[in-house]
Order: structure tokens, then sequence, then C-alpha cells
């Protein structure tokens, strides 16, 4: 599909080089951090030149957040050393950070909306005549910063008038104005349109003709390919290596990240296609959403599972949550069975046969405070009605049989489930789905974050509920698992389903080459 | 061992429970014949009963509050609720012929649509819970003031009496009034699964609707309910001084209410309410009110001391408290079991 960025004019010296560290920027050494028995990074070493931008690129997971808030000092490291410029630093706090010379600007700009942009620009450090904030210094001070990242706008509007883009830009702006050396850009992108980005490119080009190092996080390949110098892939905490943009081809990188390369792998390894007669369950026609998923159809069987492959941010959590119609898809018809779920709330959709295990267990899943019994019986109490409620002998009996076929570990059923490990609480949301007995069940990674113990049983849940006629669509990041028991893959990037793999075309190589290509 | 672990589990149960149990016998030591019950004409007469019988608005109170604060709202409009409620009955009762009953309905159902206001500003426009009932709080005592005219006004009614300052079997016909009350909310919170839906929509609303509950109408009704309590409360009190205050009933009794249902161990971050021990909450507060009166105390230090017991009371409760306690305990222990083991 694309070509290799070969435009990216300034490549630096060999990495054998910038090793040696003598001129580089940044430089970090053996870099650890664990967090309660998790290694959420391991040993970690990367060195960064002036003017040079580089990608940090890794999964959900991969400890690229981890690097970055252990570099500016949010959480103390375990081990390593940080050096700028030669100078070995040990920042306390991201504010120690900034005026040591490392800004971060995050995803979510951390401005305060309903404050003007000169205000905001001038928080940290206020211009002051006689001990007193003089307004006319802080607005020339903001001028000036609005004007070294190109932009033209009045300093005392309040923020939150101008666009997401230009928020980002002030975002910026600020970093920019404690005279920093390296620029760590988390995810700025996300939420930009083309032409905004563009503006964005632009600005970093120049910051990097100025000889700032710039950290540029983000999911975007073809953004990879576009403004970066080199890149630095992550997984599980370490670092797979350091290359340089120009001399990686999309494929190798795709491979990096998600830690399997194509040499590796069988072609094909399972027979993928469904014994049973084929009997339409779910079908998706057209669905889409602005901004949000491009329209696509999809059908899915009685006992057929679709797997759904993708990077992250691909579309992946997308095209589940349009399926289950949680968020309302402005064209197309979704219909399980016999029923159109278009207009139908989310209780009809639940009573005639859906189920939808969200990707954030906690913050969609679980009731922390609630006791697993409470959260197992919740959707179909729901779907019953506040009225009807279940008897506490039927809650117990149904409870009972869950705890024991899932084998989920609590000490009691009236334990908060919050309490619980994420692979049981993961366990208990499934059960919460198979005792509606649905038709049709949606899982988003659904196993994400849980030990091998409970990620294995997972699995083997999955084939059974297939196995008795059940259909399934499940969204995940781990390819393994998915040629493991998907009779179909549907691969998604940039929010547009790009593909489709049947029966023996399903393998790793073959979904890997889909997202690389 | 079986008993910690009976401790460890009820901790948050008795909590509150001890602490009244306490300020009890404390009060008891103090002041003395403040344990004794006499039965007079069959009235049962005492300062715990006269503690039960103010309880009683406070209690209504806090049955809606703490429905409300399960759905993680909050409801500062009771007070003038029960100031607009009070008003109803009594310029009902003295204006028109209406029979007693239909009197009362004109209340409760003033109360209900105070509640439905409250309830479409938080779940249909989405205005913040505390900014929404404070309008309310506001306006609603400028409402009662225009029904009443500015004018303090007295009725007289046998029924609204009786409901006042009657008995019935012995105890104040308030008292069975407010238990009638916690035994129905009980029953619809605990025996429907209103009370799930409630707290699991207070606690995680997004896995809720993921879910199919539909918060909306829940949230609603919580304000509705809130309301109808309050303006029952309105009534009770407005039959006890047979007249309406426009601007003292009810005066700050929504942060009693508050205060109860947090001494119950709820969190305003809503989820998990306990009606129950709300009750209790609300006893404690009370307990201490007379306490302070019958102590003779000068009156200029009841506020003080009521907050500093309640302030005890809290720092009792709290999770780092035990959190701090139970770690100091530990730590004694191995230290002594660090001590046998060589």
């Amino acid at each position: 599909m694309s070509h290799l960025a070969k435009d990216t004019s300034v490549v630096k010296d060999t990495f054998e080089a910038a090793q040696s560290a003598s001129h580089s920027l940044l430089e970090i050494k053996h870099l650890s951090k664990s967090f309660t028995g998790v290694q959420a990074l391991n040993n970690v070493s990367l060195c960064i030149q002036p003017g040079e931008i580089r990608a940090l690129l890794g999964e959900n997971g991969a400890g690229k957040s981890t690097l970055i808030k252990v570099l500016t000092g949010v959480y103390p490291r375990d081990s390593g050393e940080v050096f700028l410029d030669g100078r070995l630093i040990n920042a306390s706090d991201s504010g120690h950070a900034q005026r040591l010379g490392i800004s971060t600007v995050y995803q979510e700009v951390n401005l305060i909306p309903t404050m003007s942009v000169m205000e905001n620009l001038t928080l940290q450090h206020q211009e002051k005549t006689f001990g007193l904030i003089s307004w006319k210094k802080a607005e020339i001070r903001a001028r000036a910063l609005l004007a070294q990242v190109g932009l033209d706008i009045d300093p005392l509007r309040q923020l939150d008038t101008y666009s997401i883009a230009i928020q980002q830009l002030v975002a910026i702006a600020r970093a920019l104005s404690t005279q920093a050396k390296m620029l760590i850009l988390d995810e700025p992108t996300a939420s930009l349109d083309s032409d905004e980005i563009k503006q964005l490119f632009d600005l970093m080009t120049r910051l990097k003709s100025e000889g700032l190092g710039i950290i540029f996080v983000t999911h975007f390949l073809d953004q990879v390919y576009r403004i970066t110098d080199s890149i630095t892939v992550l997984r599980n905490g370490e670092c797979v290596g350091t290359f340089k943009t120009a001399e990686l081809t999309r494929s190798e990188l795709v491979s990096h990240m998600v830690g399997k390369s194509l040499e590796d792998l069988t072609p094909t390894a399972h027979d993928h296609s469904i014994k049973r007669e084929r009997t339409e369950l779910l079908q998706l026609n057209n669905v889409g959403k602005q901004r949000y998923l491009q329209p696509l159809d999809l059908s899915i069987a009685a006992g057929e599972i679709v797997g759904v492959a993708g990077l992250l941010g691909s579309g992946r959590t997308e095209l589940c949550e349009l399926a289950y119609g949680s968020v309302k898809a402005d064209q197309g018809e979704v219909i399980l069975g016999k029923h159109s779920l278009t207009n139908l709330s989310l209780r009809r959709a639940i009573q005639v046969g859906m189920g939808y295990c969200p990707e954030d267990r906690k913050l969609d899943g679980i009731v922390a405070e609630l006791s697993v019994r409470e959260n197992m019986i919740l959707a179909l109490q729901a779907s019953r009605g506040w009225w009807s409620p279940i008897s506490m002998a039927e809650q117990q009996q149904l409870v009972e049989d869950m705890i024991q076929r899932l084998a989920i570990k609590t000490p009691d059923m009236d334990k908060p489930i919050g309490q619980l490990s994420g692979g049981n609480q993961q366990k208990v949301i499934l059960a919460r789905w198979l005792i509606t007995h649905p038709a049709l069940l949606i899982l988003d990674e659904p196993t994400r974050g849980i030990d091998i113990g409970a990620h294995h049983d997972i699995i083997q849940i999955i084939n059974e509920l297939c196995e008795q006629g059940m259909g399934l669509l499940v969204a995940s990041s781990e390819l393994e698992e998915l040629v493991m028991f998907a009779h179909r893959v549907v691969v998604m990037k940039d929010h547009q389903k790009i593909s489709e793999l049947h029966g023996n075309e399903v393998s790793e190589q073959a979904i890997l080459r889909t997202i690389a290509s | 061992m079986k008993k910690n672990k009976f401790l460890h589990k009820h901790q948050k149960t008795l909590a509150p429970l001890v602490s009244l149990v306490l300020i009890i016998l404390v009060t008891a030591s103090i002041t003395p014949g403040f344990l004794s019950i006499q039965m007079v004409d069959g009235h049962l007469f005492g300062s715990l009963l006269d503690i039960l019988h103010r309880a009683t608005p406070t209690a209504l109170v806090a049955l809606g509050m703490a429905v409300v604060i399960g759905t993680r709202g909050i409801d500062l409009s009771v007070g003038a609720v029960i100031a607009i409620s009070g008003a109803v009955t009594a310029v009902l009762t003295v204006n028109t012929d209406f029979p007693v009953w239909l009197v009362i309905l004109c209340a409760l159902g003033t109360g209900v649509l105070c509640g439905v206001w409250n309830g479409v500003l938080v779940s249909v426009f989405n205005i913040q819970p505390i900014v929404a009932t404070l309008i309310l709080m506001v306006a609603g005592r400028g409402i009662a003031q225009m029904i009443t005219e500015g004018q303090i006004v007295t009725f007289h009614s046998d029924v609204l009496d009786a409901i006042g300052n009657g008995y019935f079997l012995a105890f104040p016909i308030r008292v069975w009034i407010a238990i009638g009350m916690i035994v129905l909310t009980l029953v619809v919170m605990r025996k429907t699964a209103l009370g799930l839906f409630i707290e699991a929509v207070g606690a995680n609303v997004r896995a809720s609707r993921l879910v199919g509950i539909e918060a909306r109408l829940l949230v609603l009704s919580a304000y509705v309910f809130s309301g109808f309590c309050a303006a029952m409360s309105g009534i009770i009190l407005a039959a006890d001084i047979r007249g309406a205050d426009a601007n003292n009933a009810g005066l700050w009794l929504e942060l009693d209410a508050i205060l109860a249902v947090v001494l119950a161990g709820a969190s305003l971050a809503g989820g998990r309410i306990y009606l129950l021990l709300t009750i209790v909450g609300v006893l404690i507060i009370q307990t201490l009110t007379t306490a302070i009166l019958t102590s003779g105390l000068p009156a200029q230090y009841n506020l003080v001391v009521k907050a500093t017991i309640i302030l005890a009371v809290l720092l009792i409760q709290s999770p780092k408290t035990r959190q701090w306690l139970s770690g100091f305990f530990q730590k004694k222990q191995t230290s002594v079991k660090g001590n046998t083991k060589p």
C-alpha cells in the first residue's frame, strides 16, 4: 500500500556510534520499574541525539507510558540512570523534570480549559512587577510563546473556545516555555484531523532543526514513517530494539511490536471451518459512525467465532461497541436473529440475546464495591427489571454454579469484586453474561492483564461456548490466541475493516501481513 | 480467632452501633435518670423516648437522603421541602374545608413535585446534584413564605395533633409512622432489585449502562422519594407545633440527614448505602443534641460540643484510622511472636 518514507532527510549517524553517548542529548541506561510483582519496565536503555525525532512504539501494556512517567519522575524508578546532556539527572516530579529540561505533552491536554490561554501559559511562572502579577508582561510573554509554535491567536480568550488541535499546540508552547531540551509527545495526534496533524508536524520539524530532541508516542504507523528519524519498540516492558525509520520495513516493525517474526510462523495451523450448518446470527449491514468507524459489513453464524485483529487504535473496540449498541451507529443496521437492534435499548438488546464484556474491566465492567454475587447477577436482573427480583436462593444457585464451572477463586460470593485478582474479575464478568444465556457474546480483550492460568481457562470457556452454538465476536491484540480459536478474522486498520480472513487463510502470518500492508 | 473474624467482617456495621451505645452510656453517667423510662397513662415517657420522638423528622429525611446519596447525588433542598409541605398543610387546613386526608395528600404531593423538579434537573439536564438541589433549597423557603403570606399560620386539627404528639400502643404515633416508612423502604430496596440498581448506578454508572440499567429513571425516582420523605417530615413538624413556620421549619435538617448517612458508612461518591445504620446515625445525632441540652451545659457550647463528638465518631470510622490501628496491633502481635520464637 504505502511507500517507505525515504524523505526523512536527517538520518543520524549509526546507532552504534550513538550508543557511545558522548554527545547524545538524552541517555537512559538500564531503567527498570515494577508494580507489585509486575515488571513494567525491564532494563530499558536508549539514546537520543539533539535534533532527533524518535518514535516510541508498542502495544498496550508494553511500557511506553511507564517509561515516560519514570523518565519525568512521576513514578520513582527501581534502578537505572538517566543522563541529559551528559549530566546525571533524577527528576522527582514532572515539574522538576521540566525545570531540568524534559517537557511532556499528554494525549489529554493537561491544561485548564476554563482559564485563558495566557493564564495557562504563565501558570507555572508568573511575570511580576513589585511582587505582584503583571498581566501586561504575562501577555507579552504568552504571545512570544505562541509565536514560537506558530500560533497567532488571542491569548486572552478562554482556552476551551479553541479547537483541540490549538489546545494541543498551546500545551506544547507551555512545554517549551521552560527552555526544554527534550520534548515528549504522548499520542498528540489521537484527536486531530489531517490538517491539524500537518500543522503539528511542521512544528515538530522546526523544533527538530533547532536541536530539540523529541520522543513521539503514537500508534499511527503512517505518521511514524512521515515524521520520525528512528524507532524504539517496547514489548512487555523490554526494549525490543532501536531502528532507523528509513531502514525498517512496515512488516518488520509490526513483527517487532507483536513479538512474532513472519519467518517464524507457520502459514496455517488449525482447521478453521465450522462443521455445523450455517445459521446467521448477527448481521452488520453497512454499520458505521462518523469520526468513529468506517461503515462495514459483518456476519456471524451460530457456533462461529469471529476474531477482530488490528493494532492499538485500529478500531477493534469501536467495532465491538457499535455491534453491541452501547455506541449507536449513525448509519447501517445491526440485526440479531430476527430483531433489528437499531432502535432497541441495551436492555432490550440483552433480552433478545446480546452480551458484551468490555475492554476496560475496571471502568466499564466491574462495580468494584458490590459483591461477586451482585456483580454476577447484574445483567440478568437488569433484563428482568427491578420489580421481579431473582430470589436469593436462585441467585446463590446461579452464582455457586458459575464459581464452580469457571473455577473462580473467591473465599465467598459476598466478597467485594474489587478485591479479586484481574483474572477472577474477568471470569465473574464472563459469568455475568453466561447466566443471561446470550445468543451472541462480544468479548473485547477477554484475556488482557490476567495471569496465565486464568488466560488458559478463558480460552477454553470460549471454545466450549462456541461448541454449544453461541456466536462470539472476540477482539484481541494477541494474534496467537485469535488464531487458536477464530473461524474467521476481521482485520482492522485506521478505523476501517481492511480485510476478512476465512478458514485456511487464518494464520498469524497472514494477519500480520494484512496489518502491515 | 473466630470472634476476630466476626469482628473483622462486621467492623463497618459495628462502629456506628458502638458509638451510639457509648454516647448513651456516657450521657447516662453524667445525667442521672437518663435511662429511666416510666409508664404514665399507658404512654411511655423518658429521655430515651424523647430522643425517638424528636428523631423522627430527621429519620424520615435521612431515609430519602440515603437513597439519593446511593445514586451519587445529594439533596440539599429537603429542609425547604419541609417548609413547603408544612405551609401547604397549615394553609389548606385553615383556609379550606378539605378533609384531613386530602390535606395530607396535597402536602405529600407537593413534596413529590419538588422531587420531580430536582430529579429532572439532575437526570435530564445533567446539572450537578449539589447545584440542582441548591436552587430549590433557596427558592423553597421563598415558596413556603409565599404560601403562608409571610405569616406563621397556626391551625387546629385533631388528626394532625395526633400525628404530631399522639400515642399508639405506648409509643408516639410519629415513631410508628417512621418505623412503617423504614420497613417499607427496606422492603422496596432490598426485596426488589431497586436497591441493587441504585447502588450499581451510584458506584459505576458506565458499567451499569452496559448491562442495561437505565440510570435516568432510577436517579429521578430517588429524588422523588427524597421529596416525599421530606414532605412527610414537614407534616409531622407542622403538626408538632400546630403551625407552619416557613422560615424555621426543618432549618439545616439536610445537614443532619447527610451526616447520618455518612455516619452509617456510606460514601458521598455513591454506591453502598446502609438504611438501618443511617437510622442509627440519626439516633446518634439526636442523642447528642438531647444529651447536651439535658446535661446543663451552657447553651452556647451545644454546637461546638456536638460537632466535636461527631468528628470523633467519623475519625474512628475512617479507613485510615482503622488501617493505622490494625497496623499498630499487627506490629504488636508480630513483635510478641518474634519474641517467643527463639
